[in-house]
């Protein structure tokens, strides 16, 4: 088991207390809900594109470190993507988390990288993958999609 | 009982009759394991209780030496087996005061039976324009198979409201019962915030006010107090065998004689009939009538000796430990600014059982849940099966420290430093 201090990094800790993108957003594209039936954790990720690029992505919810700092550090990372570079870098953040190699070949997750702790405590994977699932049902579906972690 | 050993510095000295944790603590295996290198500090008692020897060992015997279907064959194991089981339900009768062991209906636990009355003395019982009335503070399987039976008779689910304090507004309980409730459903003892609710007072409102039944969800009161049907005065009692130091799969029914036999059965099966042709079957007396099946033969076995265990180490004198242990508690985490303690507030005239619910500043409490569980402590973070009451509350989750006969004023006090871990990440 890895130390606390890997799991819960400043940064994580920094986008808890202060998550980026949080709140509705408006003019919006398309929405989507994640919600995790084991603890009872919601968010709603906003999604407003601009032809094939993600203009901007916004959340709201309640949720622990890990869910919050996944969230917010995912409105940063897919803003400007075009449509198959975020659906790229979902699949491969996805990957990241399950411990299915380093994410894609080809994408860098960047700044994401310091959620990579989270693989080490199987039953928070849930937590950091909740917003990501409702970014990709929100980039599939558009409005009102809901996905569970079950 | 063993001589005391000498106190170390600064521990509390025993009462006169108090438990002998430590020598208790020895009869429960899983309690000398480790978890991420820390020794187990099990605090997790209100989701599911650990077993101690006797019960796993009975579960064992069964299973190596005598084991066969009850009430089926005529050969020498079916009768150990069929001896066996129904001692069990002779066992728990005398365990919770029922005058008649033919009122202990063996289920799978607190949810089937709390489904079991919704469909077997609900649905009969319900119309359109009827009431079942509730409380804040139940789980989901004391709300979900009332939403259920609604559903299918049109009546309605009405939830009476709780104080501030986490206590049952009895005289606003009082003033939604009518001539339509026909059904009153609650916990004995609230599985979030360990409120004992006053189920006499309850079921003496429930008889002035209305002609409903009083369901009494019973699942944290069994392993924590002493529990008599008879002096409680409801109608249902529903209760677990794993949260009570028995084995998982099995669980009770308690019903009034009468009632139990004027309802229709809920499982159709083998050992619930007297005879069948395909034109009609003729339904057995209860309890088999509600016994559908081959049953959890063993773990009602084993449940028969948790029993037992739980009567030789003296309800009374486990109560007294639970409520030192839970007053130590929530006199050190009151000290806490930065911790809140839920429904124990000064003002609160109920009691409580051995359940804290508390919320930390600044802090999730799967992020509390995740850190505890590093330094061995295992707690739950969540919204315990109750989300009504956590709206009530206006909190998403909660951490709970739940208590069981094994813990000691040692693990409370590694709680606390484990929480002061929680405070040094996120403070």
């Amino acid at each position: 088991m890895s130390d606390l201090r890997d799991l819960y990094q400043q940064v994580i800790l920094d986008h808890y207390r202060a998550p980026r993108n949080f709140g509705a957003l408006e003019p919006v594209c398309a929405s989507a809900e994640g919600y995790n039936p084991l603890c009872g954790d919601q968010v709603k990720v906003y999604l407003r594109t601009d032809g094939d690029v993600v203009d901007a992505v916004t959340f709201e919810g309640v949720g622990c470190a890990i869910s919050t700092a996944s969230a917010s550090l995912m409105t940063e990372a897919v803003r400007g993507l075009e449509r198959p570079q975020a659906e790229a870098l979902i699949a491969s953040f996805l990957k990241l988390m399950t411990g299915d190699g380093n994410g894609a070949a080809g994408v860098d997750l960047g700044k994401l990288e310091v959620l990579s702790g989270v693989k080490d405590y199987p039953v928070r994977i849930k937590c950091a993958t909740l917003a990501w699932h409702a970014l990709r049902a929100a980039l599939e579906g558009g409005d009102s999609e809901r996905v569970s972690t079950e | 009982m063993t001589a005391p050993a000498p106190l170390a510095d600064g521990e509390r000295p025993p009462a006169a009759g108090a438990l002998d944790v430590e020598r208790l603590r020895a009869s429960f295996p899983i309690l000398a394991r480790e978890v991420h290198g820390h020794r187990l500090v099990y605090l997790d008692n209100a989701a599911s209780a650990q077993r101690p020897e006797v019960v796993i060992d009975a579960v064992n015997d069964c299973y190596r030496t005598y084991y066969a279907n009850a009430h089926r064959g005529v050969h020498a194991l079916s009768e150990l087996s069929t001896d066996a089981y129904e001692a069990a339900r002779g066992k728990v009768a005398r365990f919770i005061g029922a005058p008649d062991s033919h009122e202990v209906v063996f289920t799978r636990g607190t949810t089937e039976s709390l489904n079991l009355v919704a469909q077997s003395y609900g649905r009969p019982h319900l119309a359109p324009g009827d009431e079942v009335l509730l409380t804040e503070m139940e789980h989901h399987s004391n709300i979900v198979p009332w939403q259920l039976v609604c559903e299918q008779t049109g009546a309605r689910v009405r939830a009476a409201p709780i104080t501030d304090d986490g206590e049952l507004d009895l005289e606003a309980f009082a003033g939604m019962l009518n001539e339509c409730t026909r059904v009153v459903a609650l916990t004995h003892v609230s599985n979030a915030l360990g409120t004992v609710n006053d189920i006499p007072a309850v079921v003496e409102l429930t008889r002035a006010h209305s002609d409903a039944v009083v369901v009494v969800d019973g699942a944290q009161a069994v392993p924590h107090m002493t529990v008599d049907v008879a002096s409680l005065g409801c109608d249902f009692y529903a209760f677990s065998g794993h949260k009570m130091y028995g084995p998982g799969s099995i669980g009770v029914l308690w019903g009034r004689r009468e009632l139990l036999a004027a309802m229709p059965p809920y499982h159709g099966g083998g050992a619930m009939i007297t005879r069948v042709t395909f034109e009609r079957s003729e339904y057995a007396a209860p309890p088999q009538r509600f016994e559908a099946g081959t049953p959890a033969i063993a773990p009602a076995i084993g449940l028969g000796v948790a029993v037992e265990f739980l009567e030789s180490v003296g309800l009374d004198r486990i109560e007294r430990h639970e409520q030192e242990l839970l007053s130590h508690t929530v006199e050190v985490l009151n000290d806490l600014p930065w911790v809140r303690v839920l429904g124990q507030g000064a003002e609160a005239g109920s009691p409580r059982a051995a359940v804290v619910s508390l919320v930390i500043d600044g802090a999730h409490p799967h992020d509390v849940a995740t850190i505890l569980d590093e330094q061995g402590v295992a707690i739950r973070a969540g919204h315990h099966c109750a989300q009504p009451l956590m709206e009530r509350l206006g909190v998403p989750a909660t951490v709970r420290a739940s208590f069981g006969l094994y813990n000691t004023h040692e693990e409370v006090d590694l709680l606390v430093s484990s929480l002061h871990e929680v405070r040094r990440i996120f403070g």
